[in-house]
């Protein structure tokens, strides 16, 4: 294999990584403050393709980004309204259940109002430029995708480190009740949460699915759990793990597929989870604990 | 009219009592100690007060105004703050960030400094300590960040759950005569303690829980002479 085909596939595996890293982010959000997996994450991410497709059937493409982000970021406050804000107080297994539950609701909902045929995801021709260096070659979407989201985990760092709303959740992270103390409101809280990951969940939709041309009601499961994958691999609650595990799945996904090995492209990240929690349960930049009692 | 009336509050735990209908009064200005041993609900009042679990019956008011049933960052806004058991400060966060979540509610930035500077004061270990994280304070160090945070939100009434507790004897008495540095400069304290000999001493009243009723009331130095009180929390042998 020459150098040029390994930087091509590099590049391919960088902005897939890009991807993986900005929806990981969402896993990593919610279980922070919530200690939930939030198994419906993906399926988010999948239904924010079926929004794009349909809003840039009637509108041109900024205002139809503009709608796609906002519906899904409605959704993902929705849901955790409807079906975990009621079981906050139980216990920690049936908001997961919930959470399943919420996964395969969207799933069958996708399934049942836009079929389980392929719809082709539309072209956004800007995103698809064409851009030559030497003998690489790469759309503007596969260039825009790392760069996109590296400027969009410093905006959420200086969000959680630096803001007033970032204190509060941290705080709410360690302990909800003293924070209710401290009069912060934490269904806000829980809501901005959602609202965030939500919100890179449907930018990384709209930068993976125009490299991929096609949605399923199925096309969140797969990447959902890859990304859940990353997040452990980056020590969950932790938004630079995540992304830099994101980043690490899609780079190697797809230099398995490019050496020939794509049928253990998928076995390869759960190989990594199951690694993972066996050598380093807290994975790479796991939550430090140093409280005193 | 008291700064706070509590009248025949009950509390439950699923079926179990917890409070069976107590009735207490702060007066504004005044150190109020409810002593009693493990179990009596003496938490369990604050808890409820703070709007964090649900009462069963009877009210809780504070300047005339209903306070159940209200979330607990009303609740703070009001002027009513918690110390909470077991210091509970924010281990992720700094010395400094955990006091300014203590200002949460306030908008205006030059009292939020204002205040810094007065829990400087009050505390000056804290401000030399200000960039570490809370999670890396001794325990003397933590109480008195909890109880320099919760001043942070200016409070009329601070209420501190066992503030004690764990605590070195020199530590002990440094935290209560800073309790009342805090009450003279106009905060009313509701106070509870098991280390009633102590709570006793700093209260201008104090009343005594027994298994979720109040079974004695009394001024503080009163208390601490009662026989009754002697035998049961102050260690004395018959």
């Amino acid at each position: 294999m020459s150098i040029t085909t390994i930087l091509q596939h590099s590049l391919t595996g960088i902005s897939l990584g890009g991807a993986y890293g900005l929806i990981a982010i969402g896993y990593t959000l919610v279980y922070g403050i919530l200690r939930l997996i939030n198994f419906a994450h993906g399926d988010i991410f999948m239904m924010a393709g079926y929004f794009m497709i349909f809003s840039l059937a009637s509108f041109p493409w900024p205002i139809a980004i503009g709608i796609t982000l906002l519906i899904t970021v409605l959704m993902g406050i929705a849901i955790e309204r409807v079906a975990y804000k009621p079981l906050r107080s139980s216990p920690r297994m049936s908001i997961m259940i919930s959470a399943i539950g919420v996964s395969y609701l969207l799933q069958n909902l996708a399934t049942y109002l836009f079929t389980a045929i392929p719809r082709g995801y539309p072209e956004i021709p800007l995103l698809k430029r064409i851009f030559r260096v030497g003998e690489l070659s790469a759309s503007l979407v596969t260039l825009l995708t790392p760069v996109l989201t590296i400027v969009l985990v410093a905006l959420l760092m200086i969000l959680v480190n630096k803001t007033k709303t970032g204190m509060a959740m941290r705080a709410a992270s360690k302990d909800f009740e003293t924070a209710k103390l401290m009069g912060i409101n934490i269904n806000r809280v829980i809501t901005v949460t959602f609202a965030i990951g939500s919100l890179l969940a449907g930018i990384g939709s709209i930068l993976y699915f125009t490299d991929r041309m096609s949605v399923t009601p199925f096309s969140g499961t797969l990447p959902g759990l890859k990304c859940f994958v990353a997040a452990v691999f980056g020590g969950i609650g932790n938004i630079p793990g995540a992304v830099i595990g994101g980043f690490f799945i899609g780079i190697v996904e797809t230099l398995l597929v490019a050496l020939g090995y794509s049928t253990f492209s998928d076995a390869f990240t759960f190989v990594l989870l199951i690694v993972m929690l066996l050598v380093k349960p807290t994975g790479l930049f796991g939550e430090k604990t140093m409280e005193k009692v | 009219m008291s700064l706070l009336e509590i009248r025949d509050l009950k509390v439950c735990y699923g079926g179990i009592v917890a409070l069976n209908g107590i009735s207490f009064d702060v007066e504004e200005h005044e150190i109020v100690t409810l002593i009693g041993a493990n179990g009596a609900g003496k938490s369990t009042t604050l808890r409820a007060i703070m709007g964090l679990i649900p009462i069963a019956g009877g009210t809780i008011m504070y300047r005339g105004e209903k306070l159940n049933g209200l979330d607990t960052q009303k609740i703070v806004g009001k002027g009513v703050v918690l110390v909470p058991e077991g210091r509970r400060v924010f281990p992720n966060l700094t010395t400094l960030e955990n006091l300014r979540l203590g200002a949460y509610l306030q908008k205006d930035k030059a009292v939020i400094e204002a205040n810094l500077e007065r829990v400087y004061g009050l505390f000056p270990r804290l401000k030399e300590r200000h960039w570490q994280h809370a999670g890396t304070l001794s325990g003397g160090e933590q109480q008195m960040l909890a109880v320099g945070r919760a001043l942070m939100a200016d409070p009329k009434l601070i209420m501190m759950d066992e503030p004690s507790l764990g605590l070195a004897p020199l530590v002990v008495k440094e935290i209560f005569s800073i309790i009342r540095k805090v009450n003279e400069a106009g905060v009313t304290v509701l106070l509870i303690e098991q280390n009633a000999n102590v709570a006793l001493k700093t209260a201008n009243r104090g009343y005594v829980l027994e298994t979720g009723t109040v079974s004695m009331t009394g001024p503080g130095r009163a208390l601490l002479e009662d026989e009754q009180i002697r035998v049961a929390y102050l260690g004395k042998t018959r």
